[in-house]
């Protein structure tokens, strides 16, 4: 009862993750600025400490990750639409499958590119800042930067190609001359996670 | 987001609107000449064999009733498959169809009929457990406290609570206080999912309340109720809402009404004297048009509620339009054919 009078399920979750986080974060910042250790909030630290290994799978779990998350998001919310549309419209069913093969295409680029930025790791040796050099620090950068690129952008797209793809599958079940003209629509759609591959490929060259 | 739950009935539905008759069946309905024909007529459509299994004599009201059945059973199946939030939203819809059980059932028991011959009258989307026991409560409190404080209809009764007898004036105030509340509730629960459900269902639920406030004004002249007690069955989630209402509550006959209605631009149209020559629609009919009109114009955004409630509305409508033309069929009345009201304008395949 009390529970409802706040809110449902959903928002009092979201409300405590990012009360607990905030205030952690407060508690955690005043401790430091209290006890006089603000020194030890040291970027460049913490920048020169962590391998440039770390970066690079970061990068390329990223990569795919979010990519896979993307294109999932697009196909669940194409094929629940093809689906409903489907049961008083069958005829839409297989034309409508060009839809999904869109969002496909997004965690293919995914993997694509998780493949070519983990080829470009190689090993080094050096443990101290010095030794390990500016090169690989750059290369580790970049590799989470273009795994970074590459995730996002596909995320976006995959769910951008959903969304097109359910319209394009509900008005085809109404009439079935839209579809062509929706379709173009998704392929500019898709067009945006071409370009997060390319500049990716670019940023790890 | 929003097709997780809903994205398979939201593709139902909207199969289901395409096969709303459009004006070139209705033309086809409108040239029949006997039920059979019409008969024949529908099966082309989406009812296909609805009406064809019926038994032989055909009567525009078995053709009502079948109709009935047929979006009984479509909403039935979408009401079935629903996830919060959207099962509370169809059992919101089906919530004014209940009160309208209620209030038939308790008339019926005032005028000494039996509750087995009232039932099958009752509409089935508006069934719940308690029905039958309806009939034997003599005030609002009993009929609440007795019958239906375990059905949803309980959280509406707060206003409604009176100890007045239930005679038929008694039964038309408990409805509309119902009514009233059941809107409210209805418009607050759209708006609190917010978005396009909200931007959707809001206007055609204010435009429900003004036309409440103007069909209960004009049907109480003549009638002994208090300006103060109809004043108190408007609902208040329209656009009339404050001003328009306390006007509507001190007017007295016709013309002040229509004075009201005239400072809404939207309302103004409905209440405009026709011009010679067009045919005559009544003040409900145009009513209707609006609603109509409303209504379809949720279909053109997607991921929200307002498809299913606009649906179950257009349907309806479509009944109404289906057994007027039977009327005019069977009594062979051909000139009011055309008073129906055309839904969709029908695309080319």
């Amino acid at each position: 009862m009390l529970l409802e009078c706040m809110m449902n399920g959903h928002a009092i979750l979201y409300t405590g993750v990012t009360l607990a986080f905030w205030s952690t974060i407060l508690i955690v910042g005043l401790c430091y600025t209290i006890f006089d250790l603000g020194f030890r909030f040291d970027v460049a630290w913490f920048l020169t400490e962590t391998s440039p290994f770390m970066w690079a799978n970061l990068g390329i779990g990223l990569a795919i990750s979010l990519s896979v998350v993307g294109a999932a998001w697009g196909i669940y919310i194409t094929g629940s639409s093809i689906l409903g549309g489907g049961v008083k419209a069958p005829r839409i069913k297989t034309k409508n499958l060009v839809s999904i093969i869109f969002c496909e295409a997004v965690a293919i680029y995914g993997i694509i590119m998780a493949i070519v930025i983990s080829n470009m790791a190689e090993n080094f040796s050096g443990t101290t800042p010095e030794s390990i050099g500016a090169r690989n620090y750059q290369a580790g950068y970049s590799m989470f930067g273009a795994g970074l690129t590459v995730g996002f952008s596909n995320l976006f797209c995959g769910i951008c190609v959903g969304i097109v793809g359910s319209g394009a599958a509900l008005a085809d079940a109404q009439n079935g001359s839209l579809f062509v003209k929706i379709l173009i629509v998704e392929i500019f759609g898709s067009a945006i996670g071409l370009f997060g591959v390319i500049v990716a490929i670019l940023q790890v060259k | 987001l929003f097709n997780v739950d809903h994205g398979y009935l939201e593709g139902l539905v909207r199969g289901m609107k395409a096969g709303i008759l459009t004006r070139a069946d209705y033309h086809n309905l409108a040239q029949c000449d006997t039920l059979e024909d019409m008969k024949l007529h529908l099966q082309c459509t989406d009812y296909g064999k609805t009406l064809s299994s019926s038994e032989d004599d055909l009567t525009v009201s078995l053709v009502d009733s079948k109709l009935r059945e047929n979006l009984v059973a479509e909403f039935s199946c979408l009401r079935s498959n629903a996830l919060p939030p959207l099962s509370t939203f169809l059992d919101y819809i089906t919530y004014s169809y209940m009160i309208d059980n209620v209030v038939m059932l308790i008339t019926g028991a005032l005028k000494q009929r039996d509750v087995a011959e009232l039932l099958p009258r009752c509409h089935p989307l508006g069934a719940f457990d308690q029905m039958a026991a309806v009939g034997i409560a003599r005030t609002p409190t009993e009929l609440y406290s007795a019958v239906l404080v375990d059905t949803p209809l309980a959280q509406f009764f707060q206003d409604a609570v009176s100890e007045s007898n239930l005679d038929e004036m008694e039964a038309e105030i408990l409805r509309n206080k119902l009514f009233k509340a059941y809107l409210e509730s209805f418009h607050s629960f759209c708006k609190n999912i917010g978005g396009a459900t909200k931007d959707i269902m809001c206007p055609i639920l204010e435009f429900e309340a003004d036309r409440r406030a103007f069909i209960i004004t004009v049907n109480s002249f003549g009638t002994d109720l208090s300006n103060a007690e109809r004043s108190a069955l408007y609902p208040a989630c329209g656009r009339l809402h404050p001003e328009g209402l306390c006007l509507l509550g001190a007017a007295q006959d016709a013309a002040q009404v229509k004075d009201v209605a005239d400072r809404y631009p939207a309302y103004k149209i409905i209440f405009e004297e026709p011009e010679p020559g067009s045919g005559f629609k009544t003040l409900e009919d145009r009513f209707f048009e609006q609603e109509v009109k409303l209504n379809t114009l949720a279909f053109l955004q997607q991921f929200h509620f307002g498809v299913f409630y606009s649906y179950i509305k257009l349907k309806e409508q479509e009944s109404r339009n289906i057994v007027w033309i039977a009327e005019c069929v069977t009594q062979r009345q051909k000139s009011k054919i055309h008073n129906y009201i055309t839904i969709f304008q029908g695309t080319e395949q």
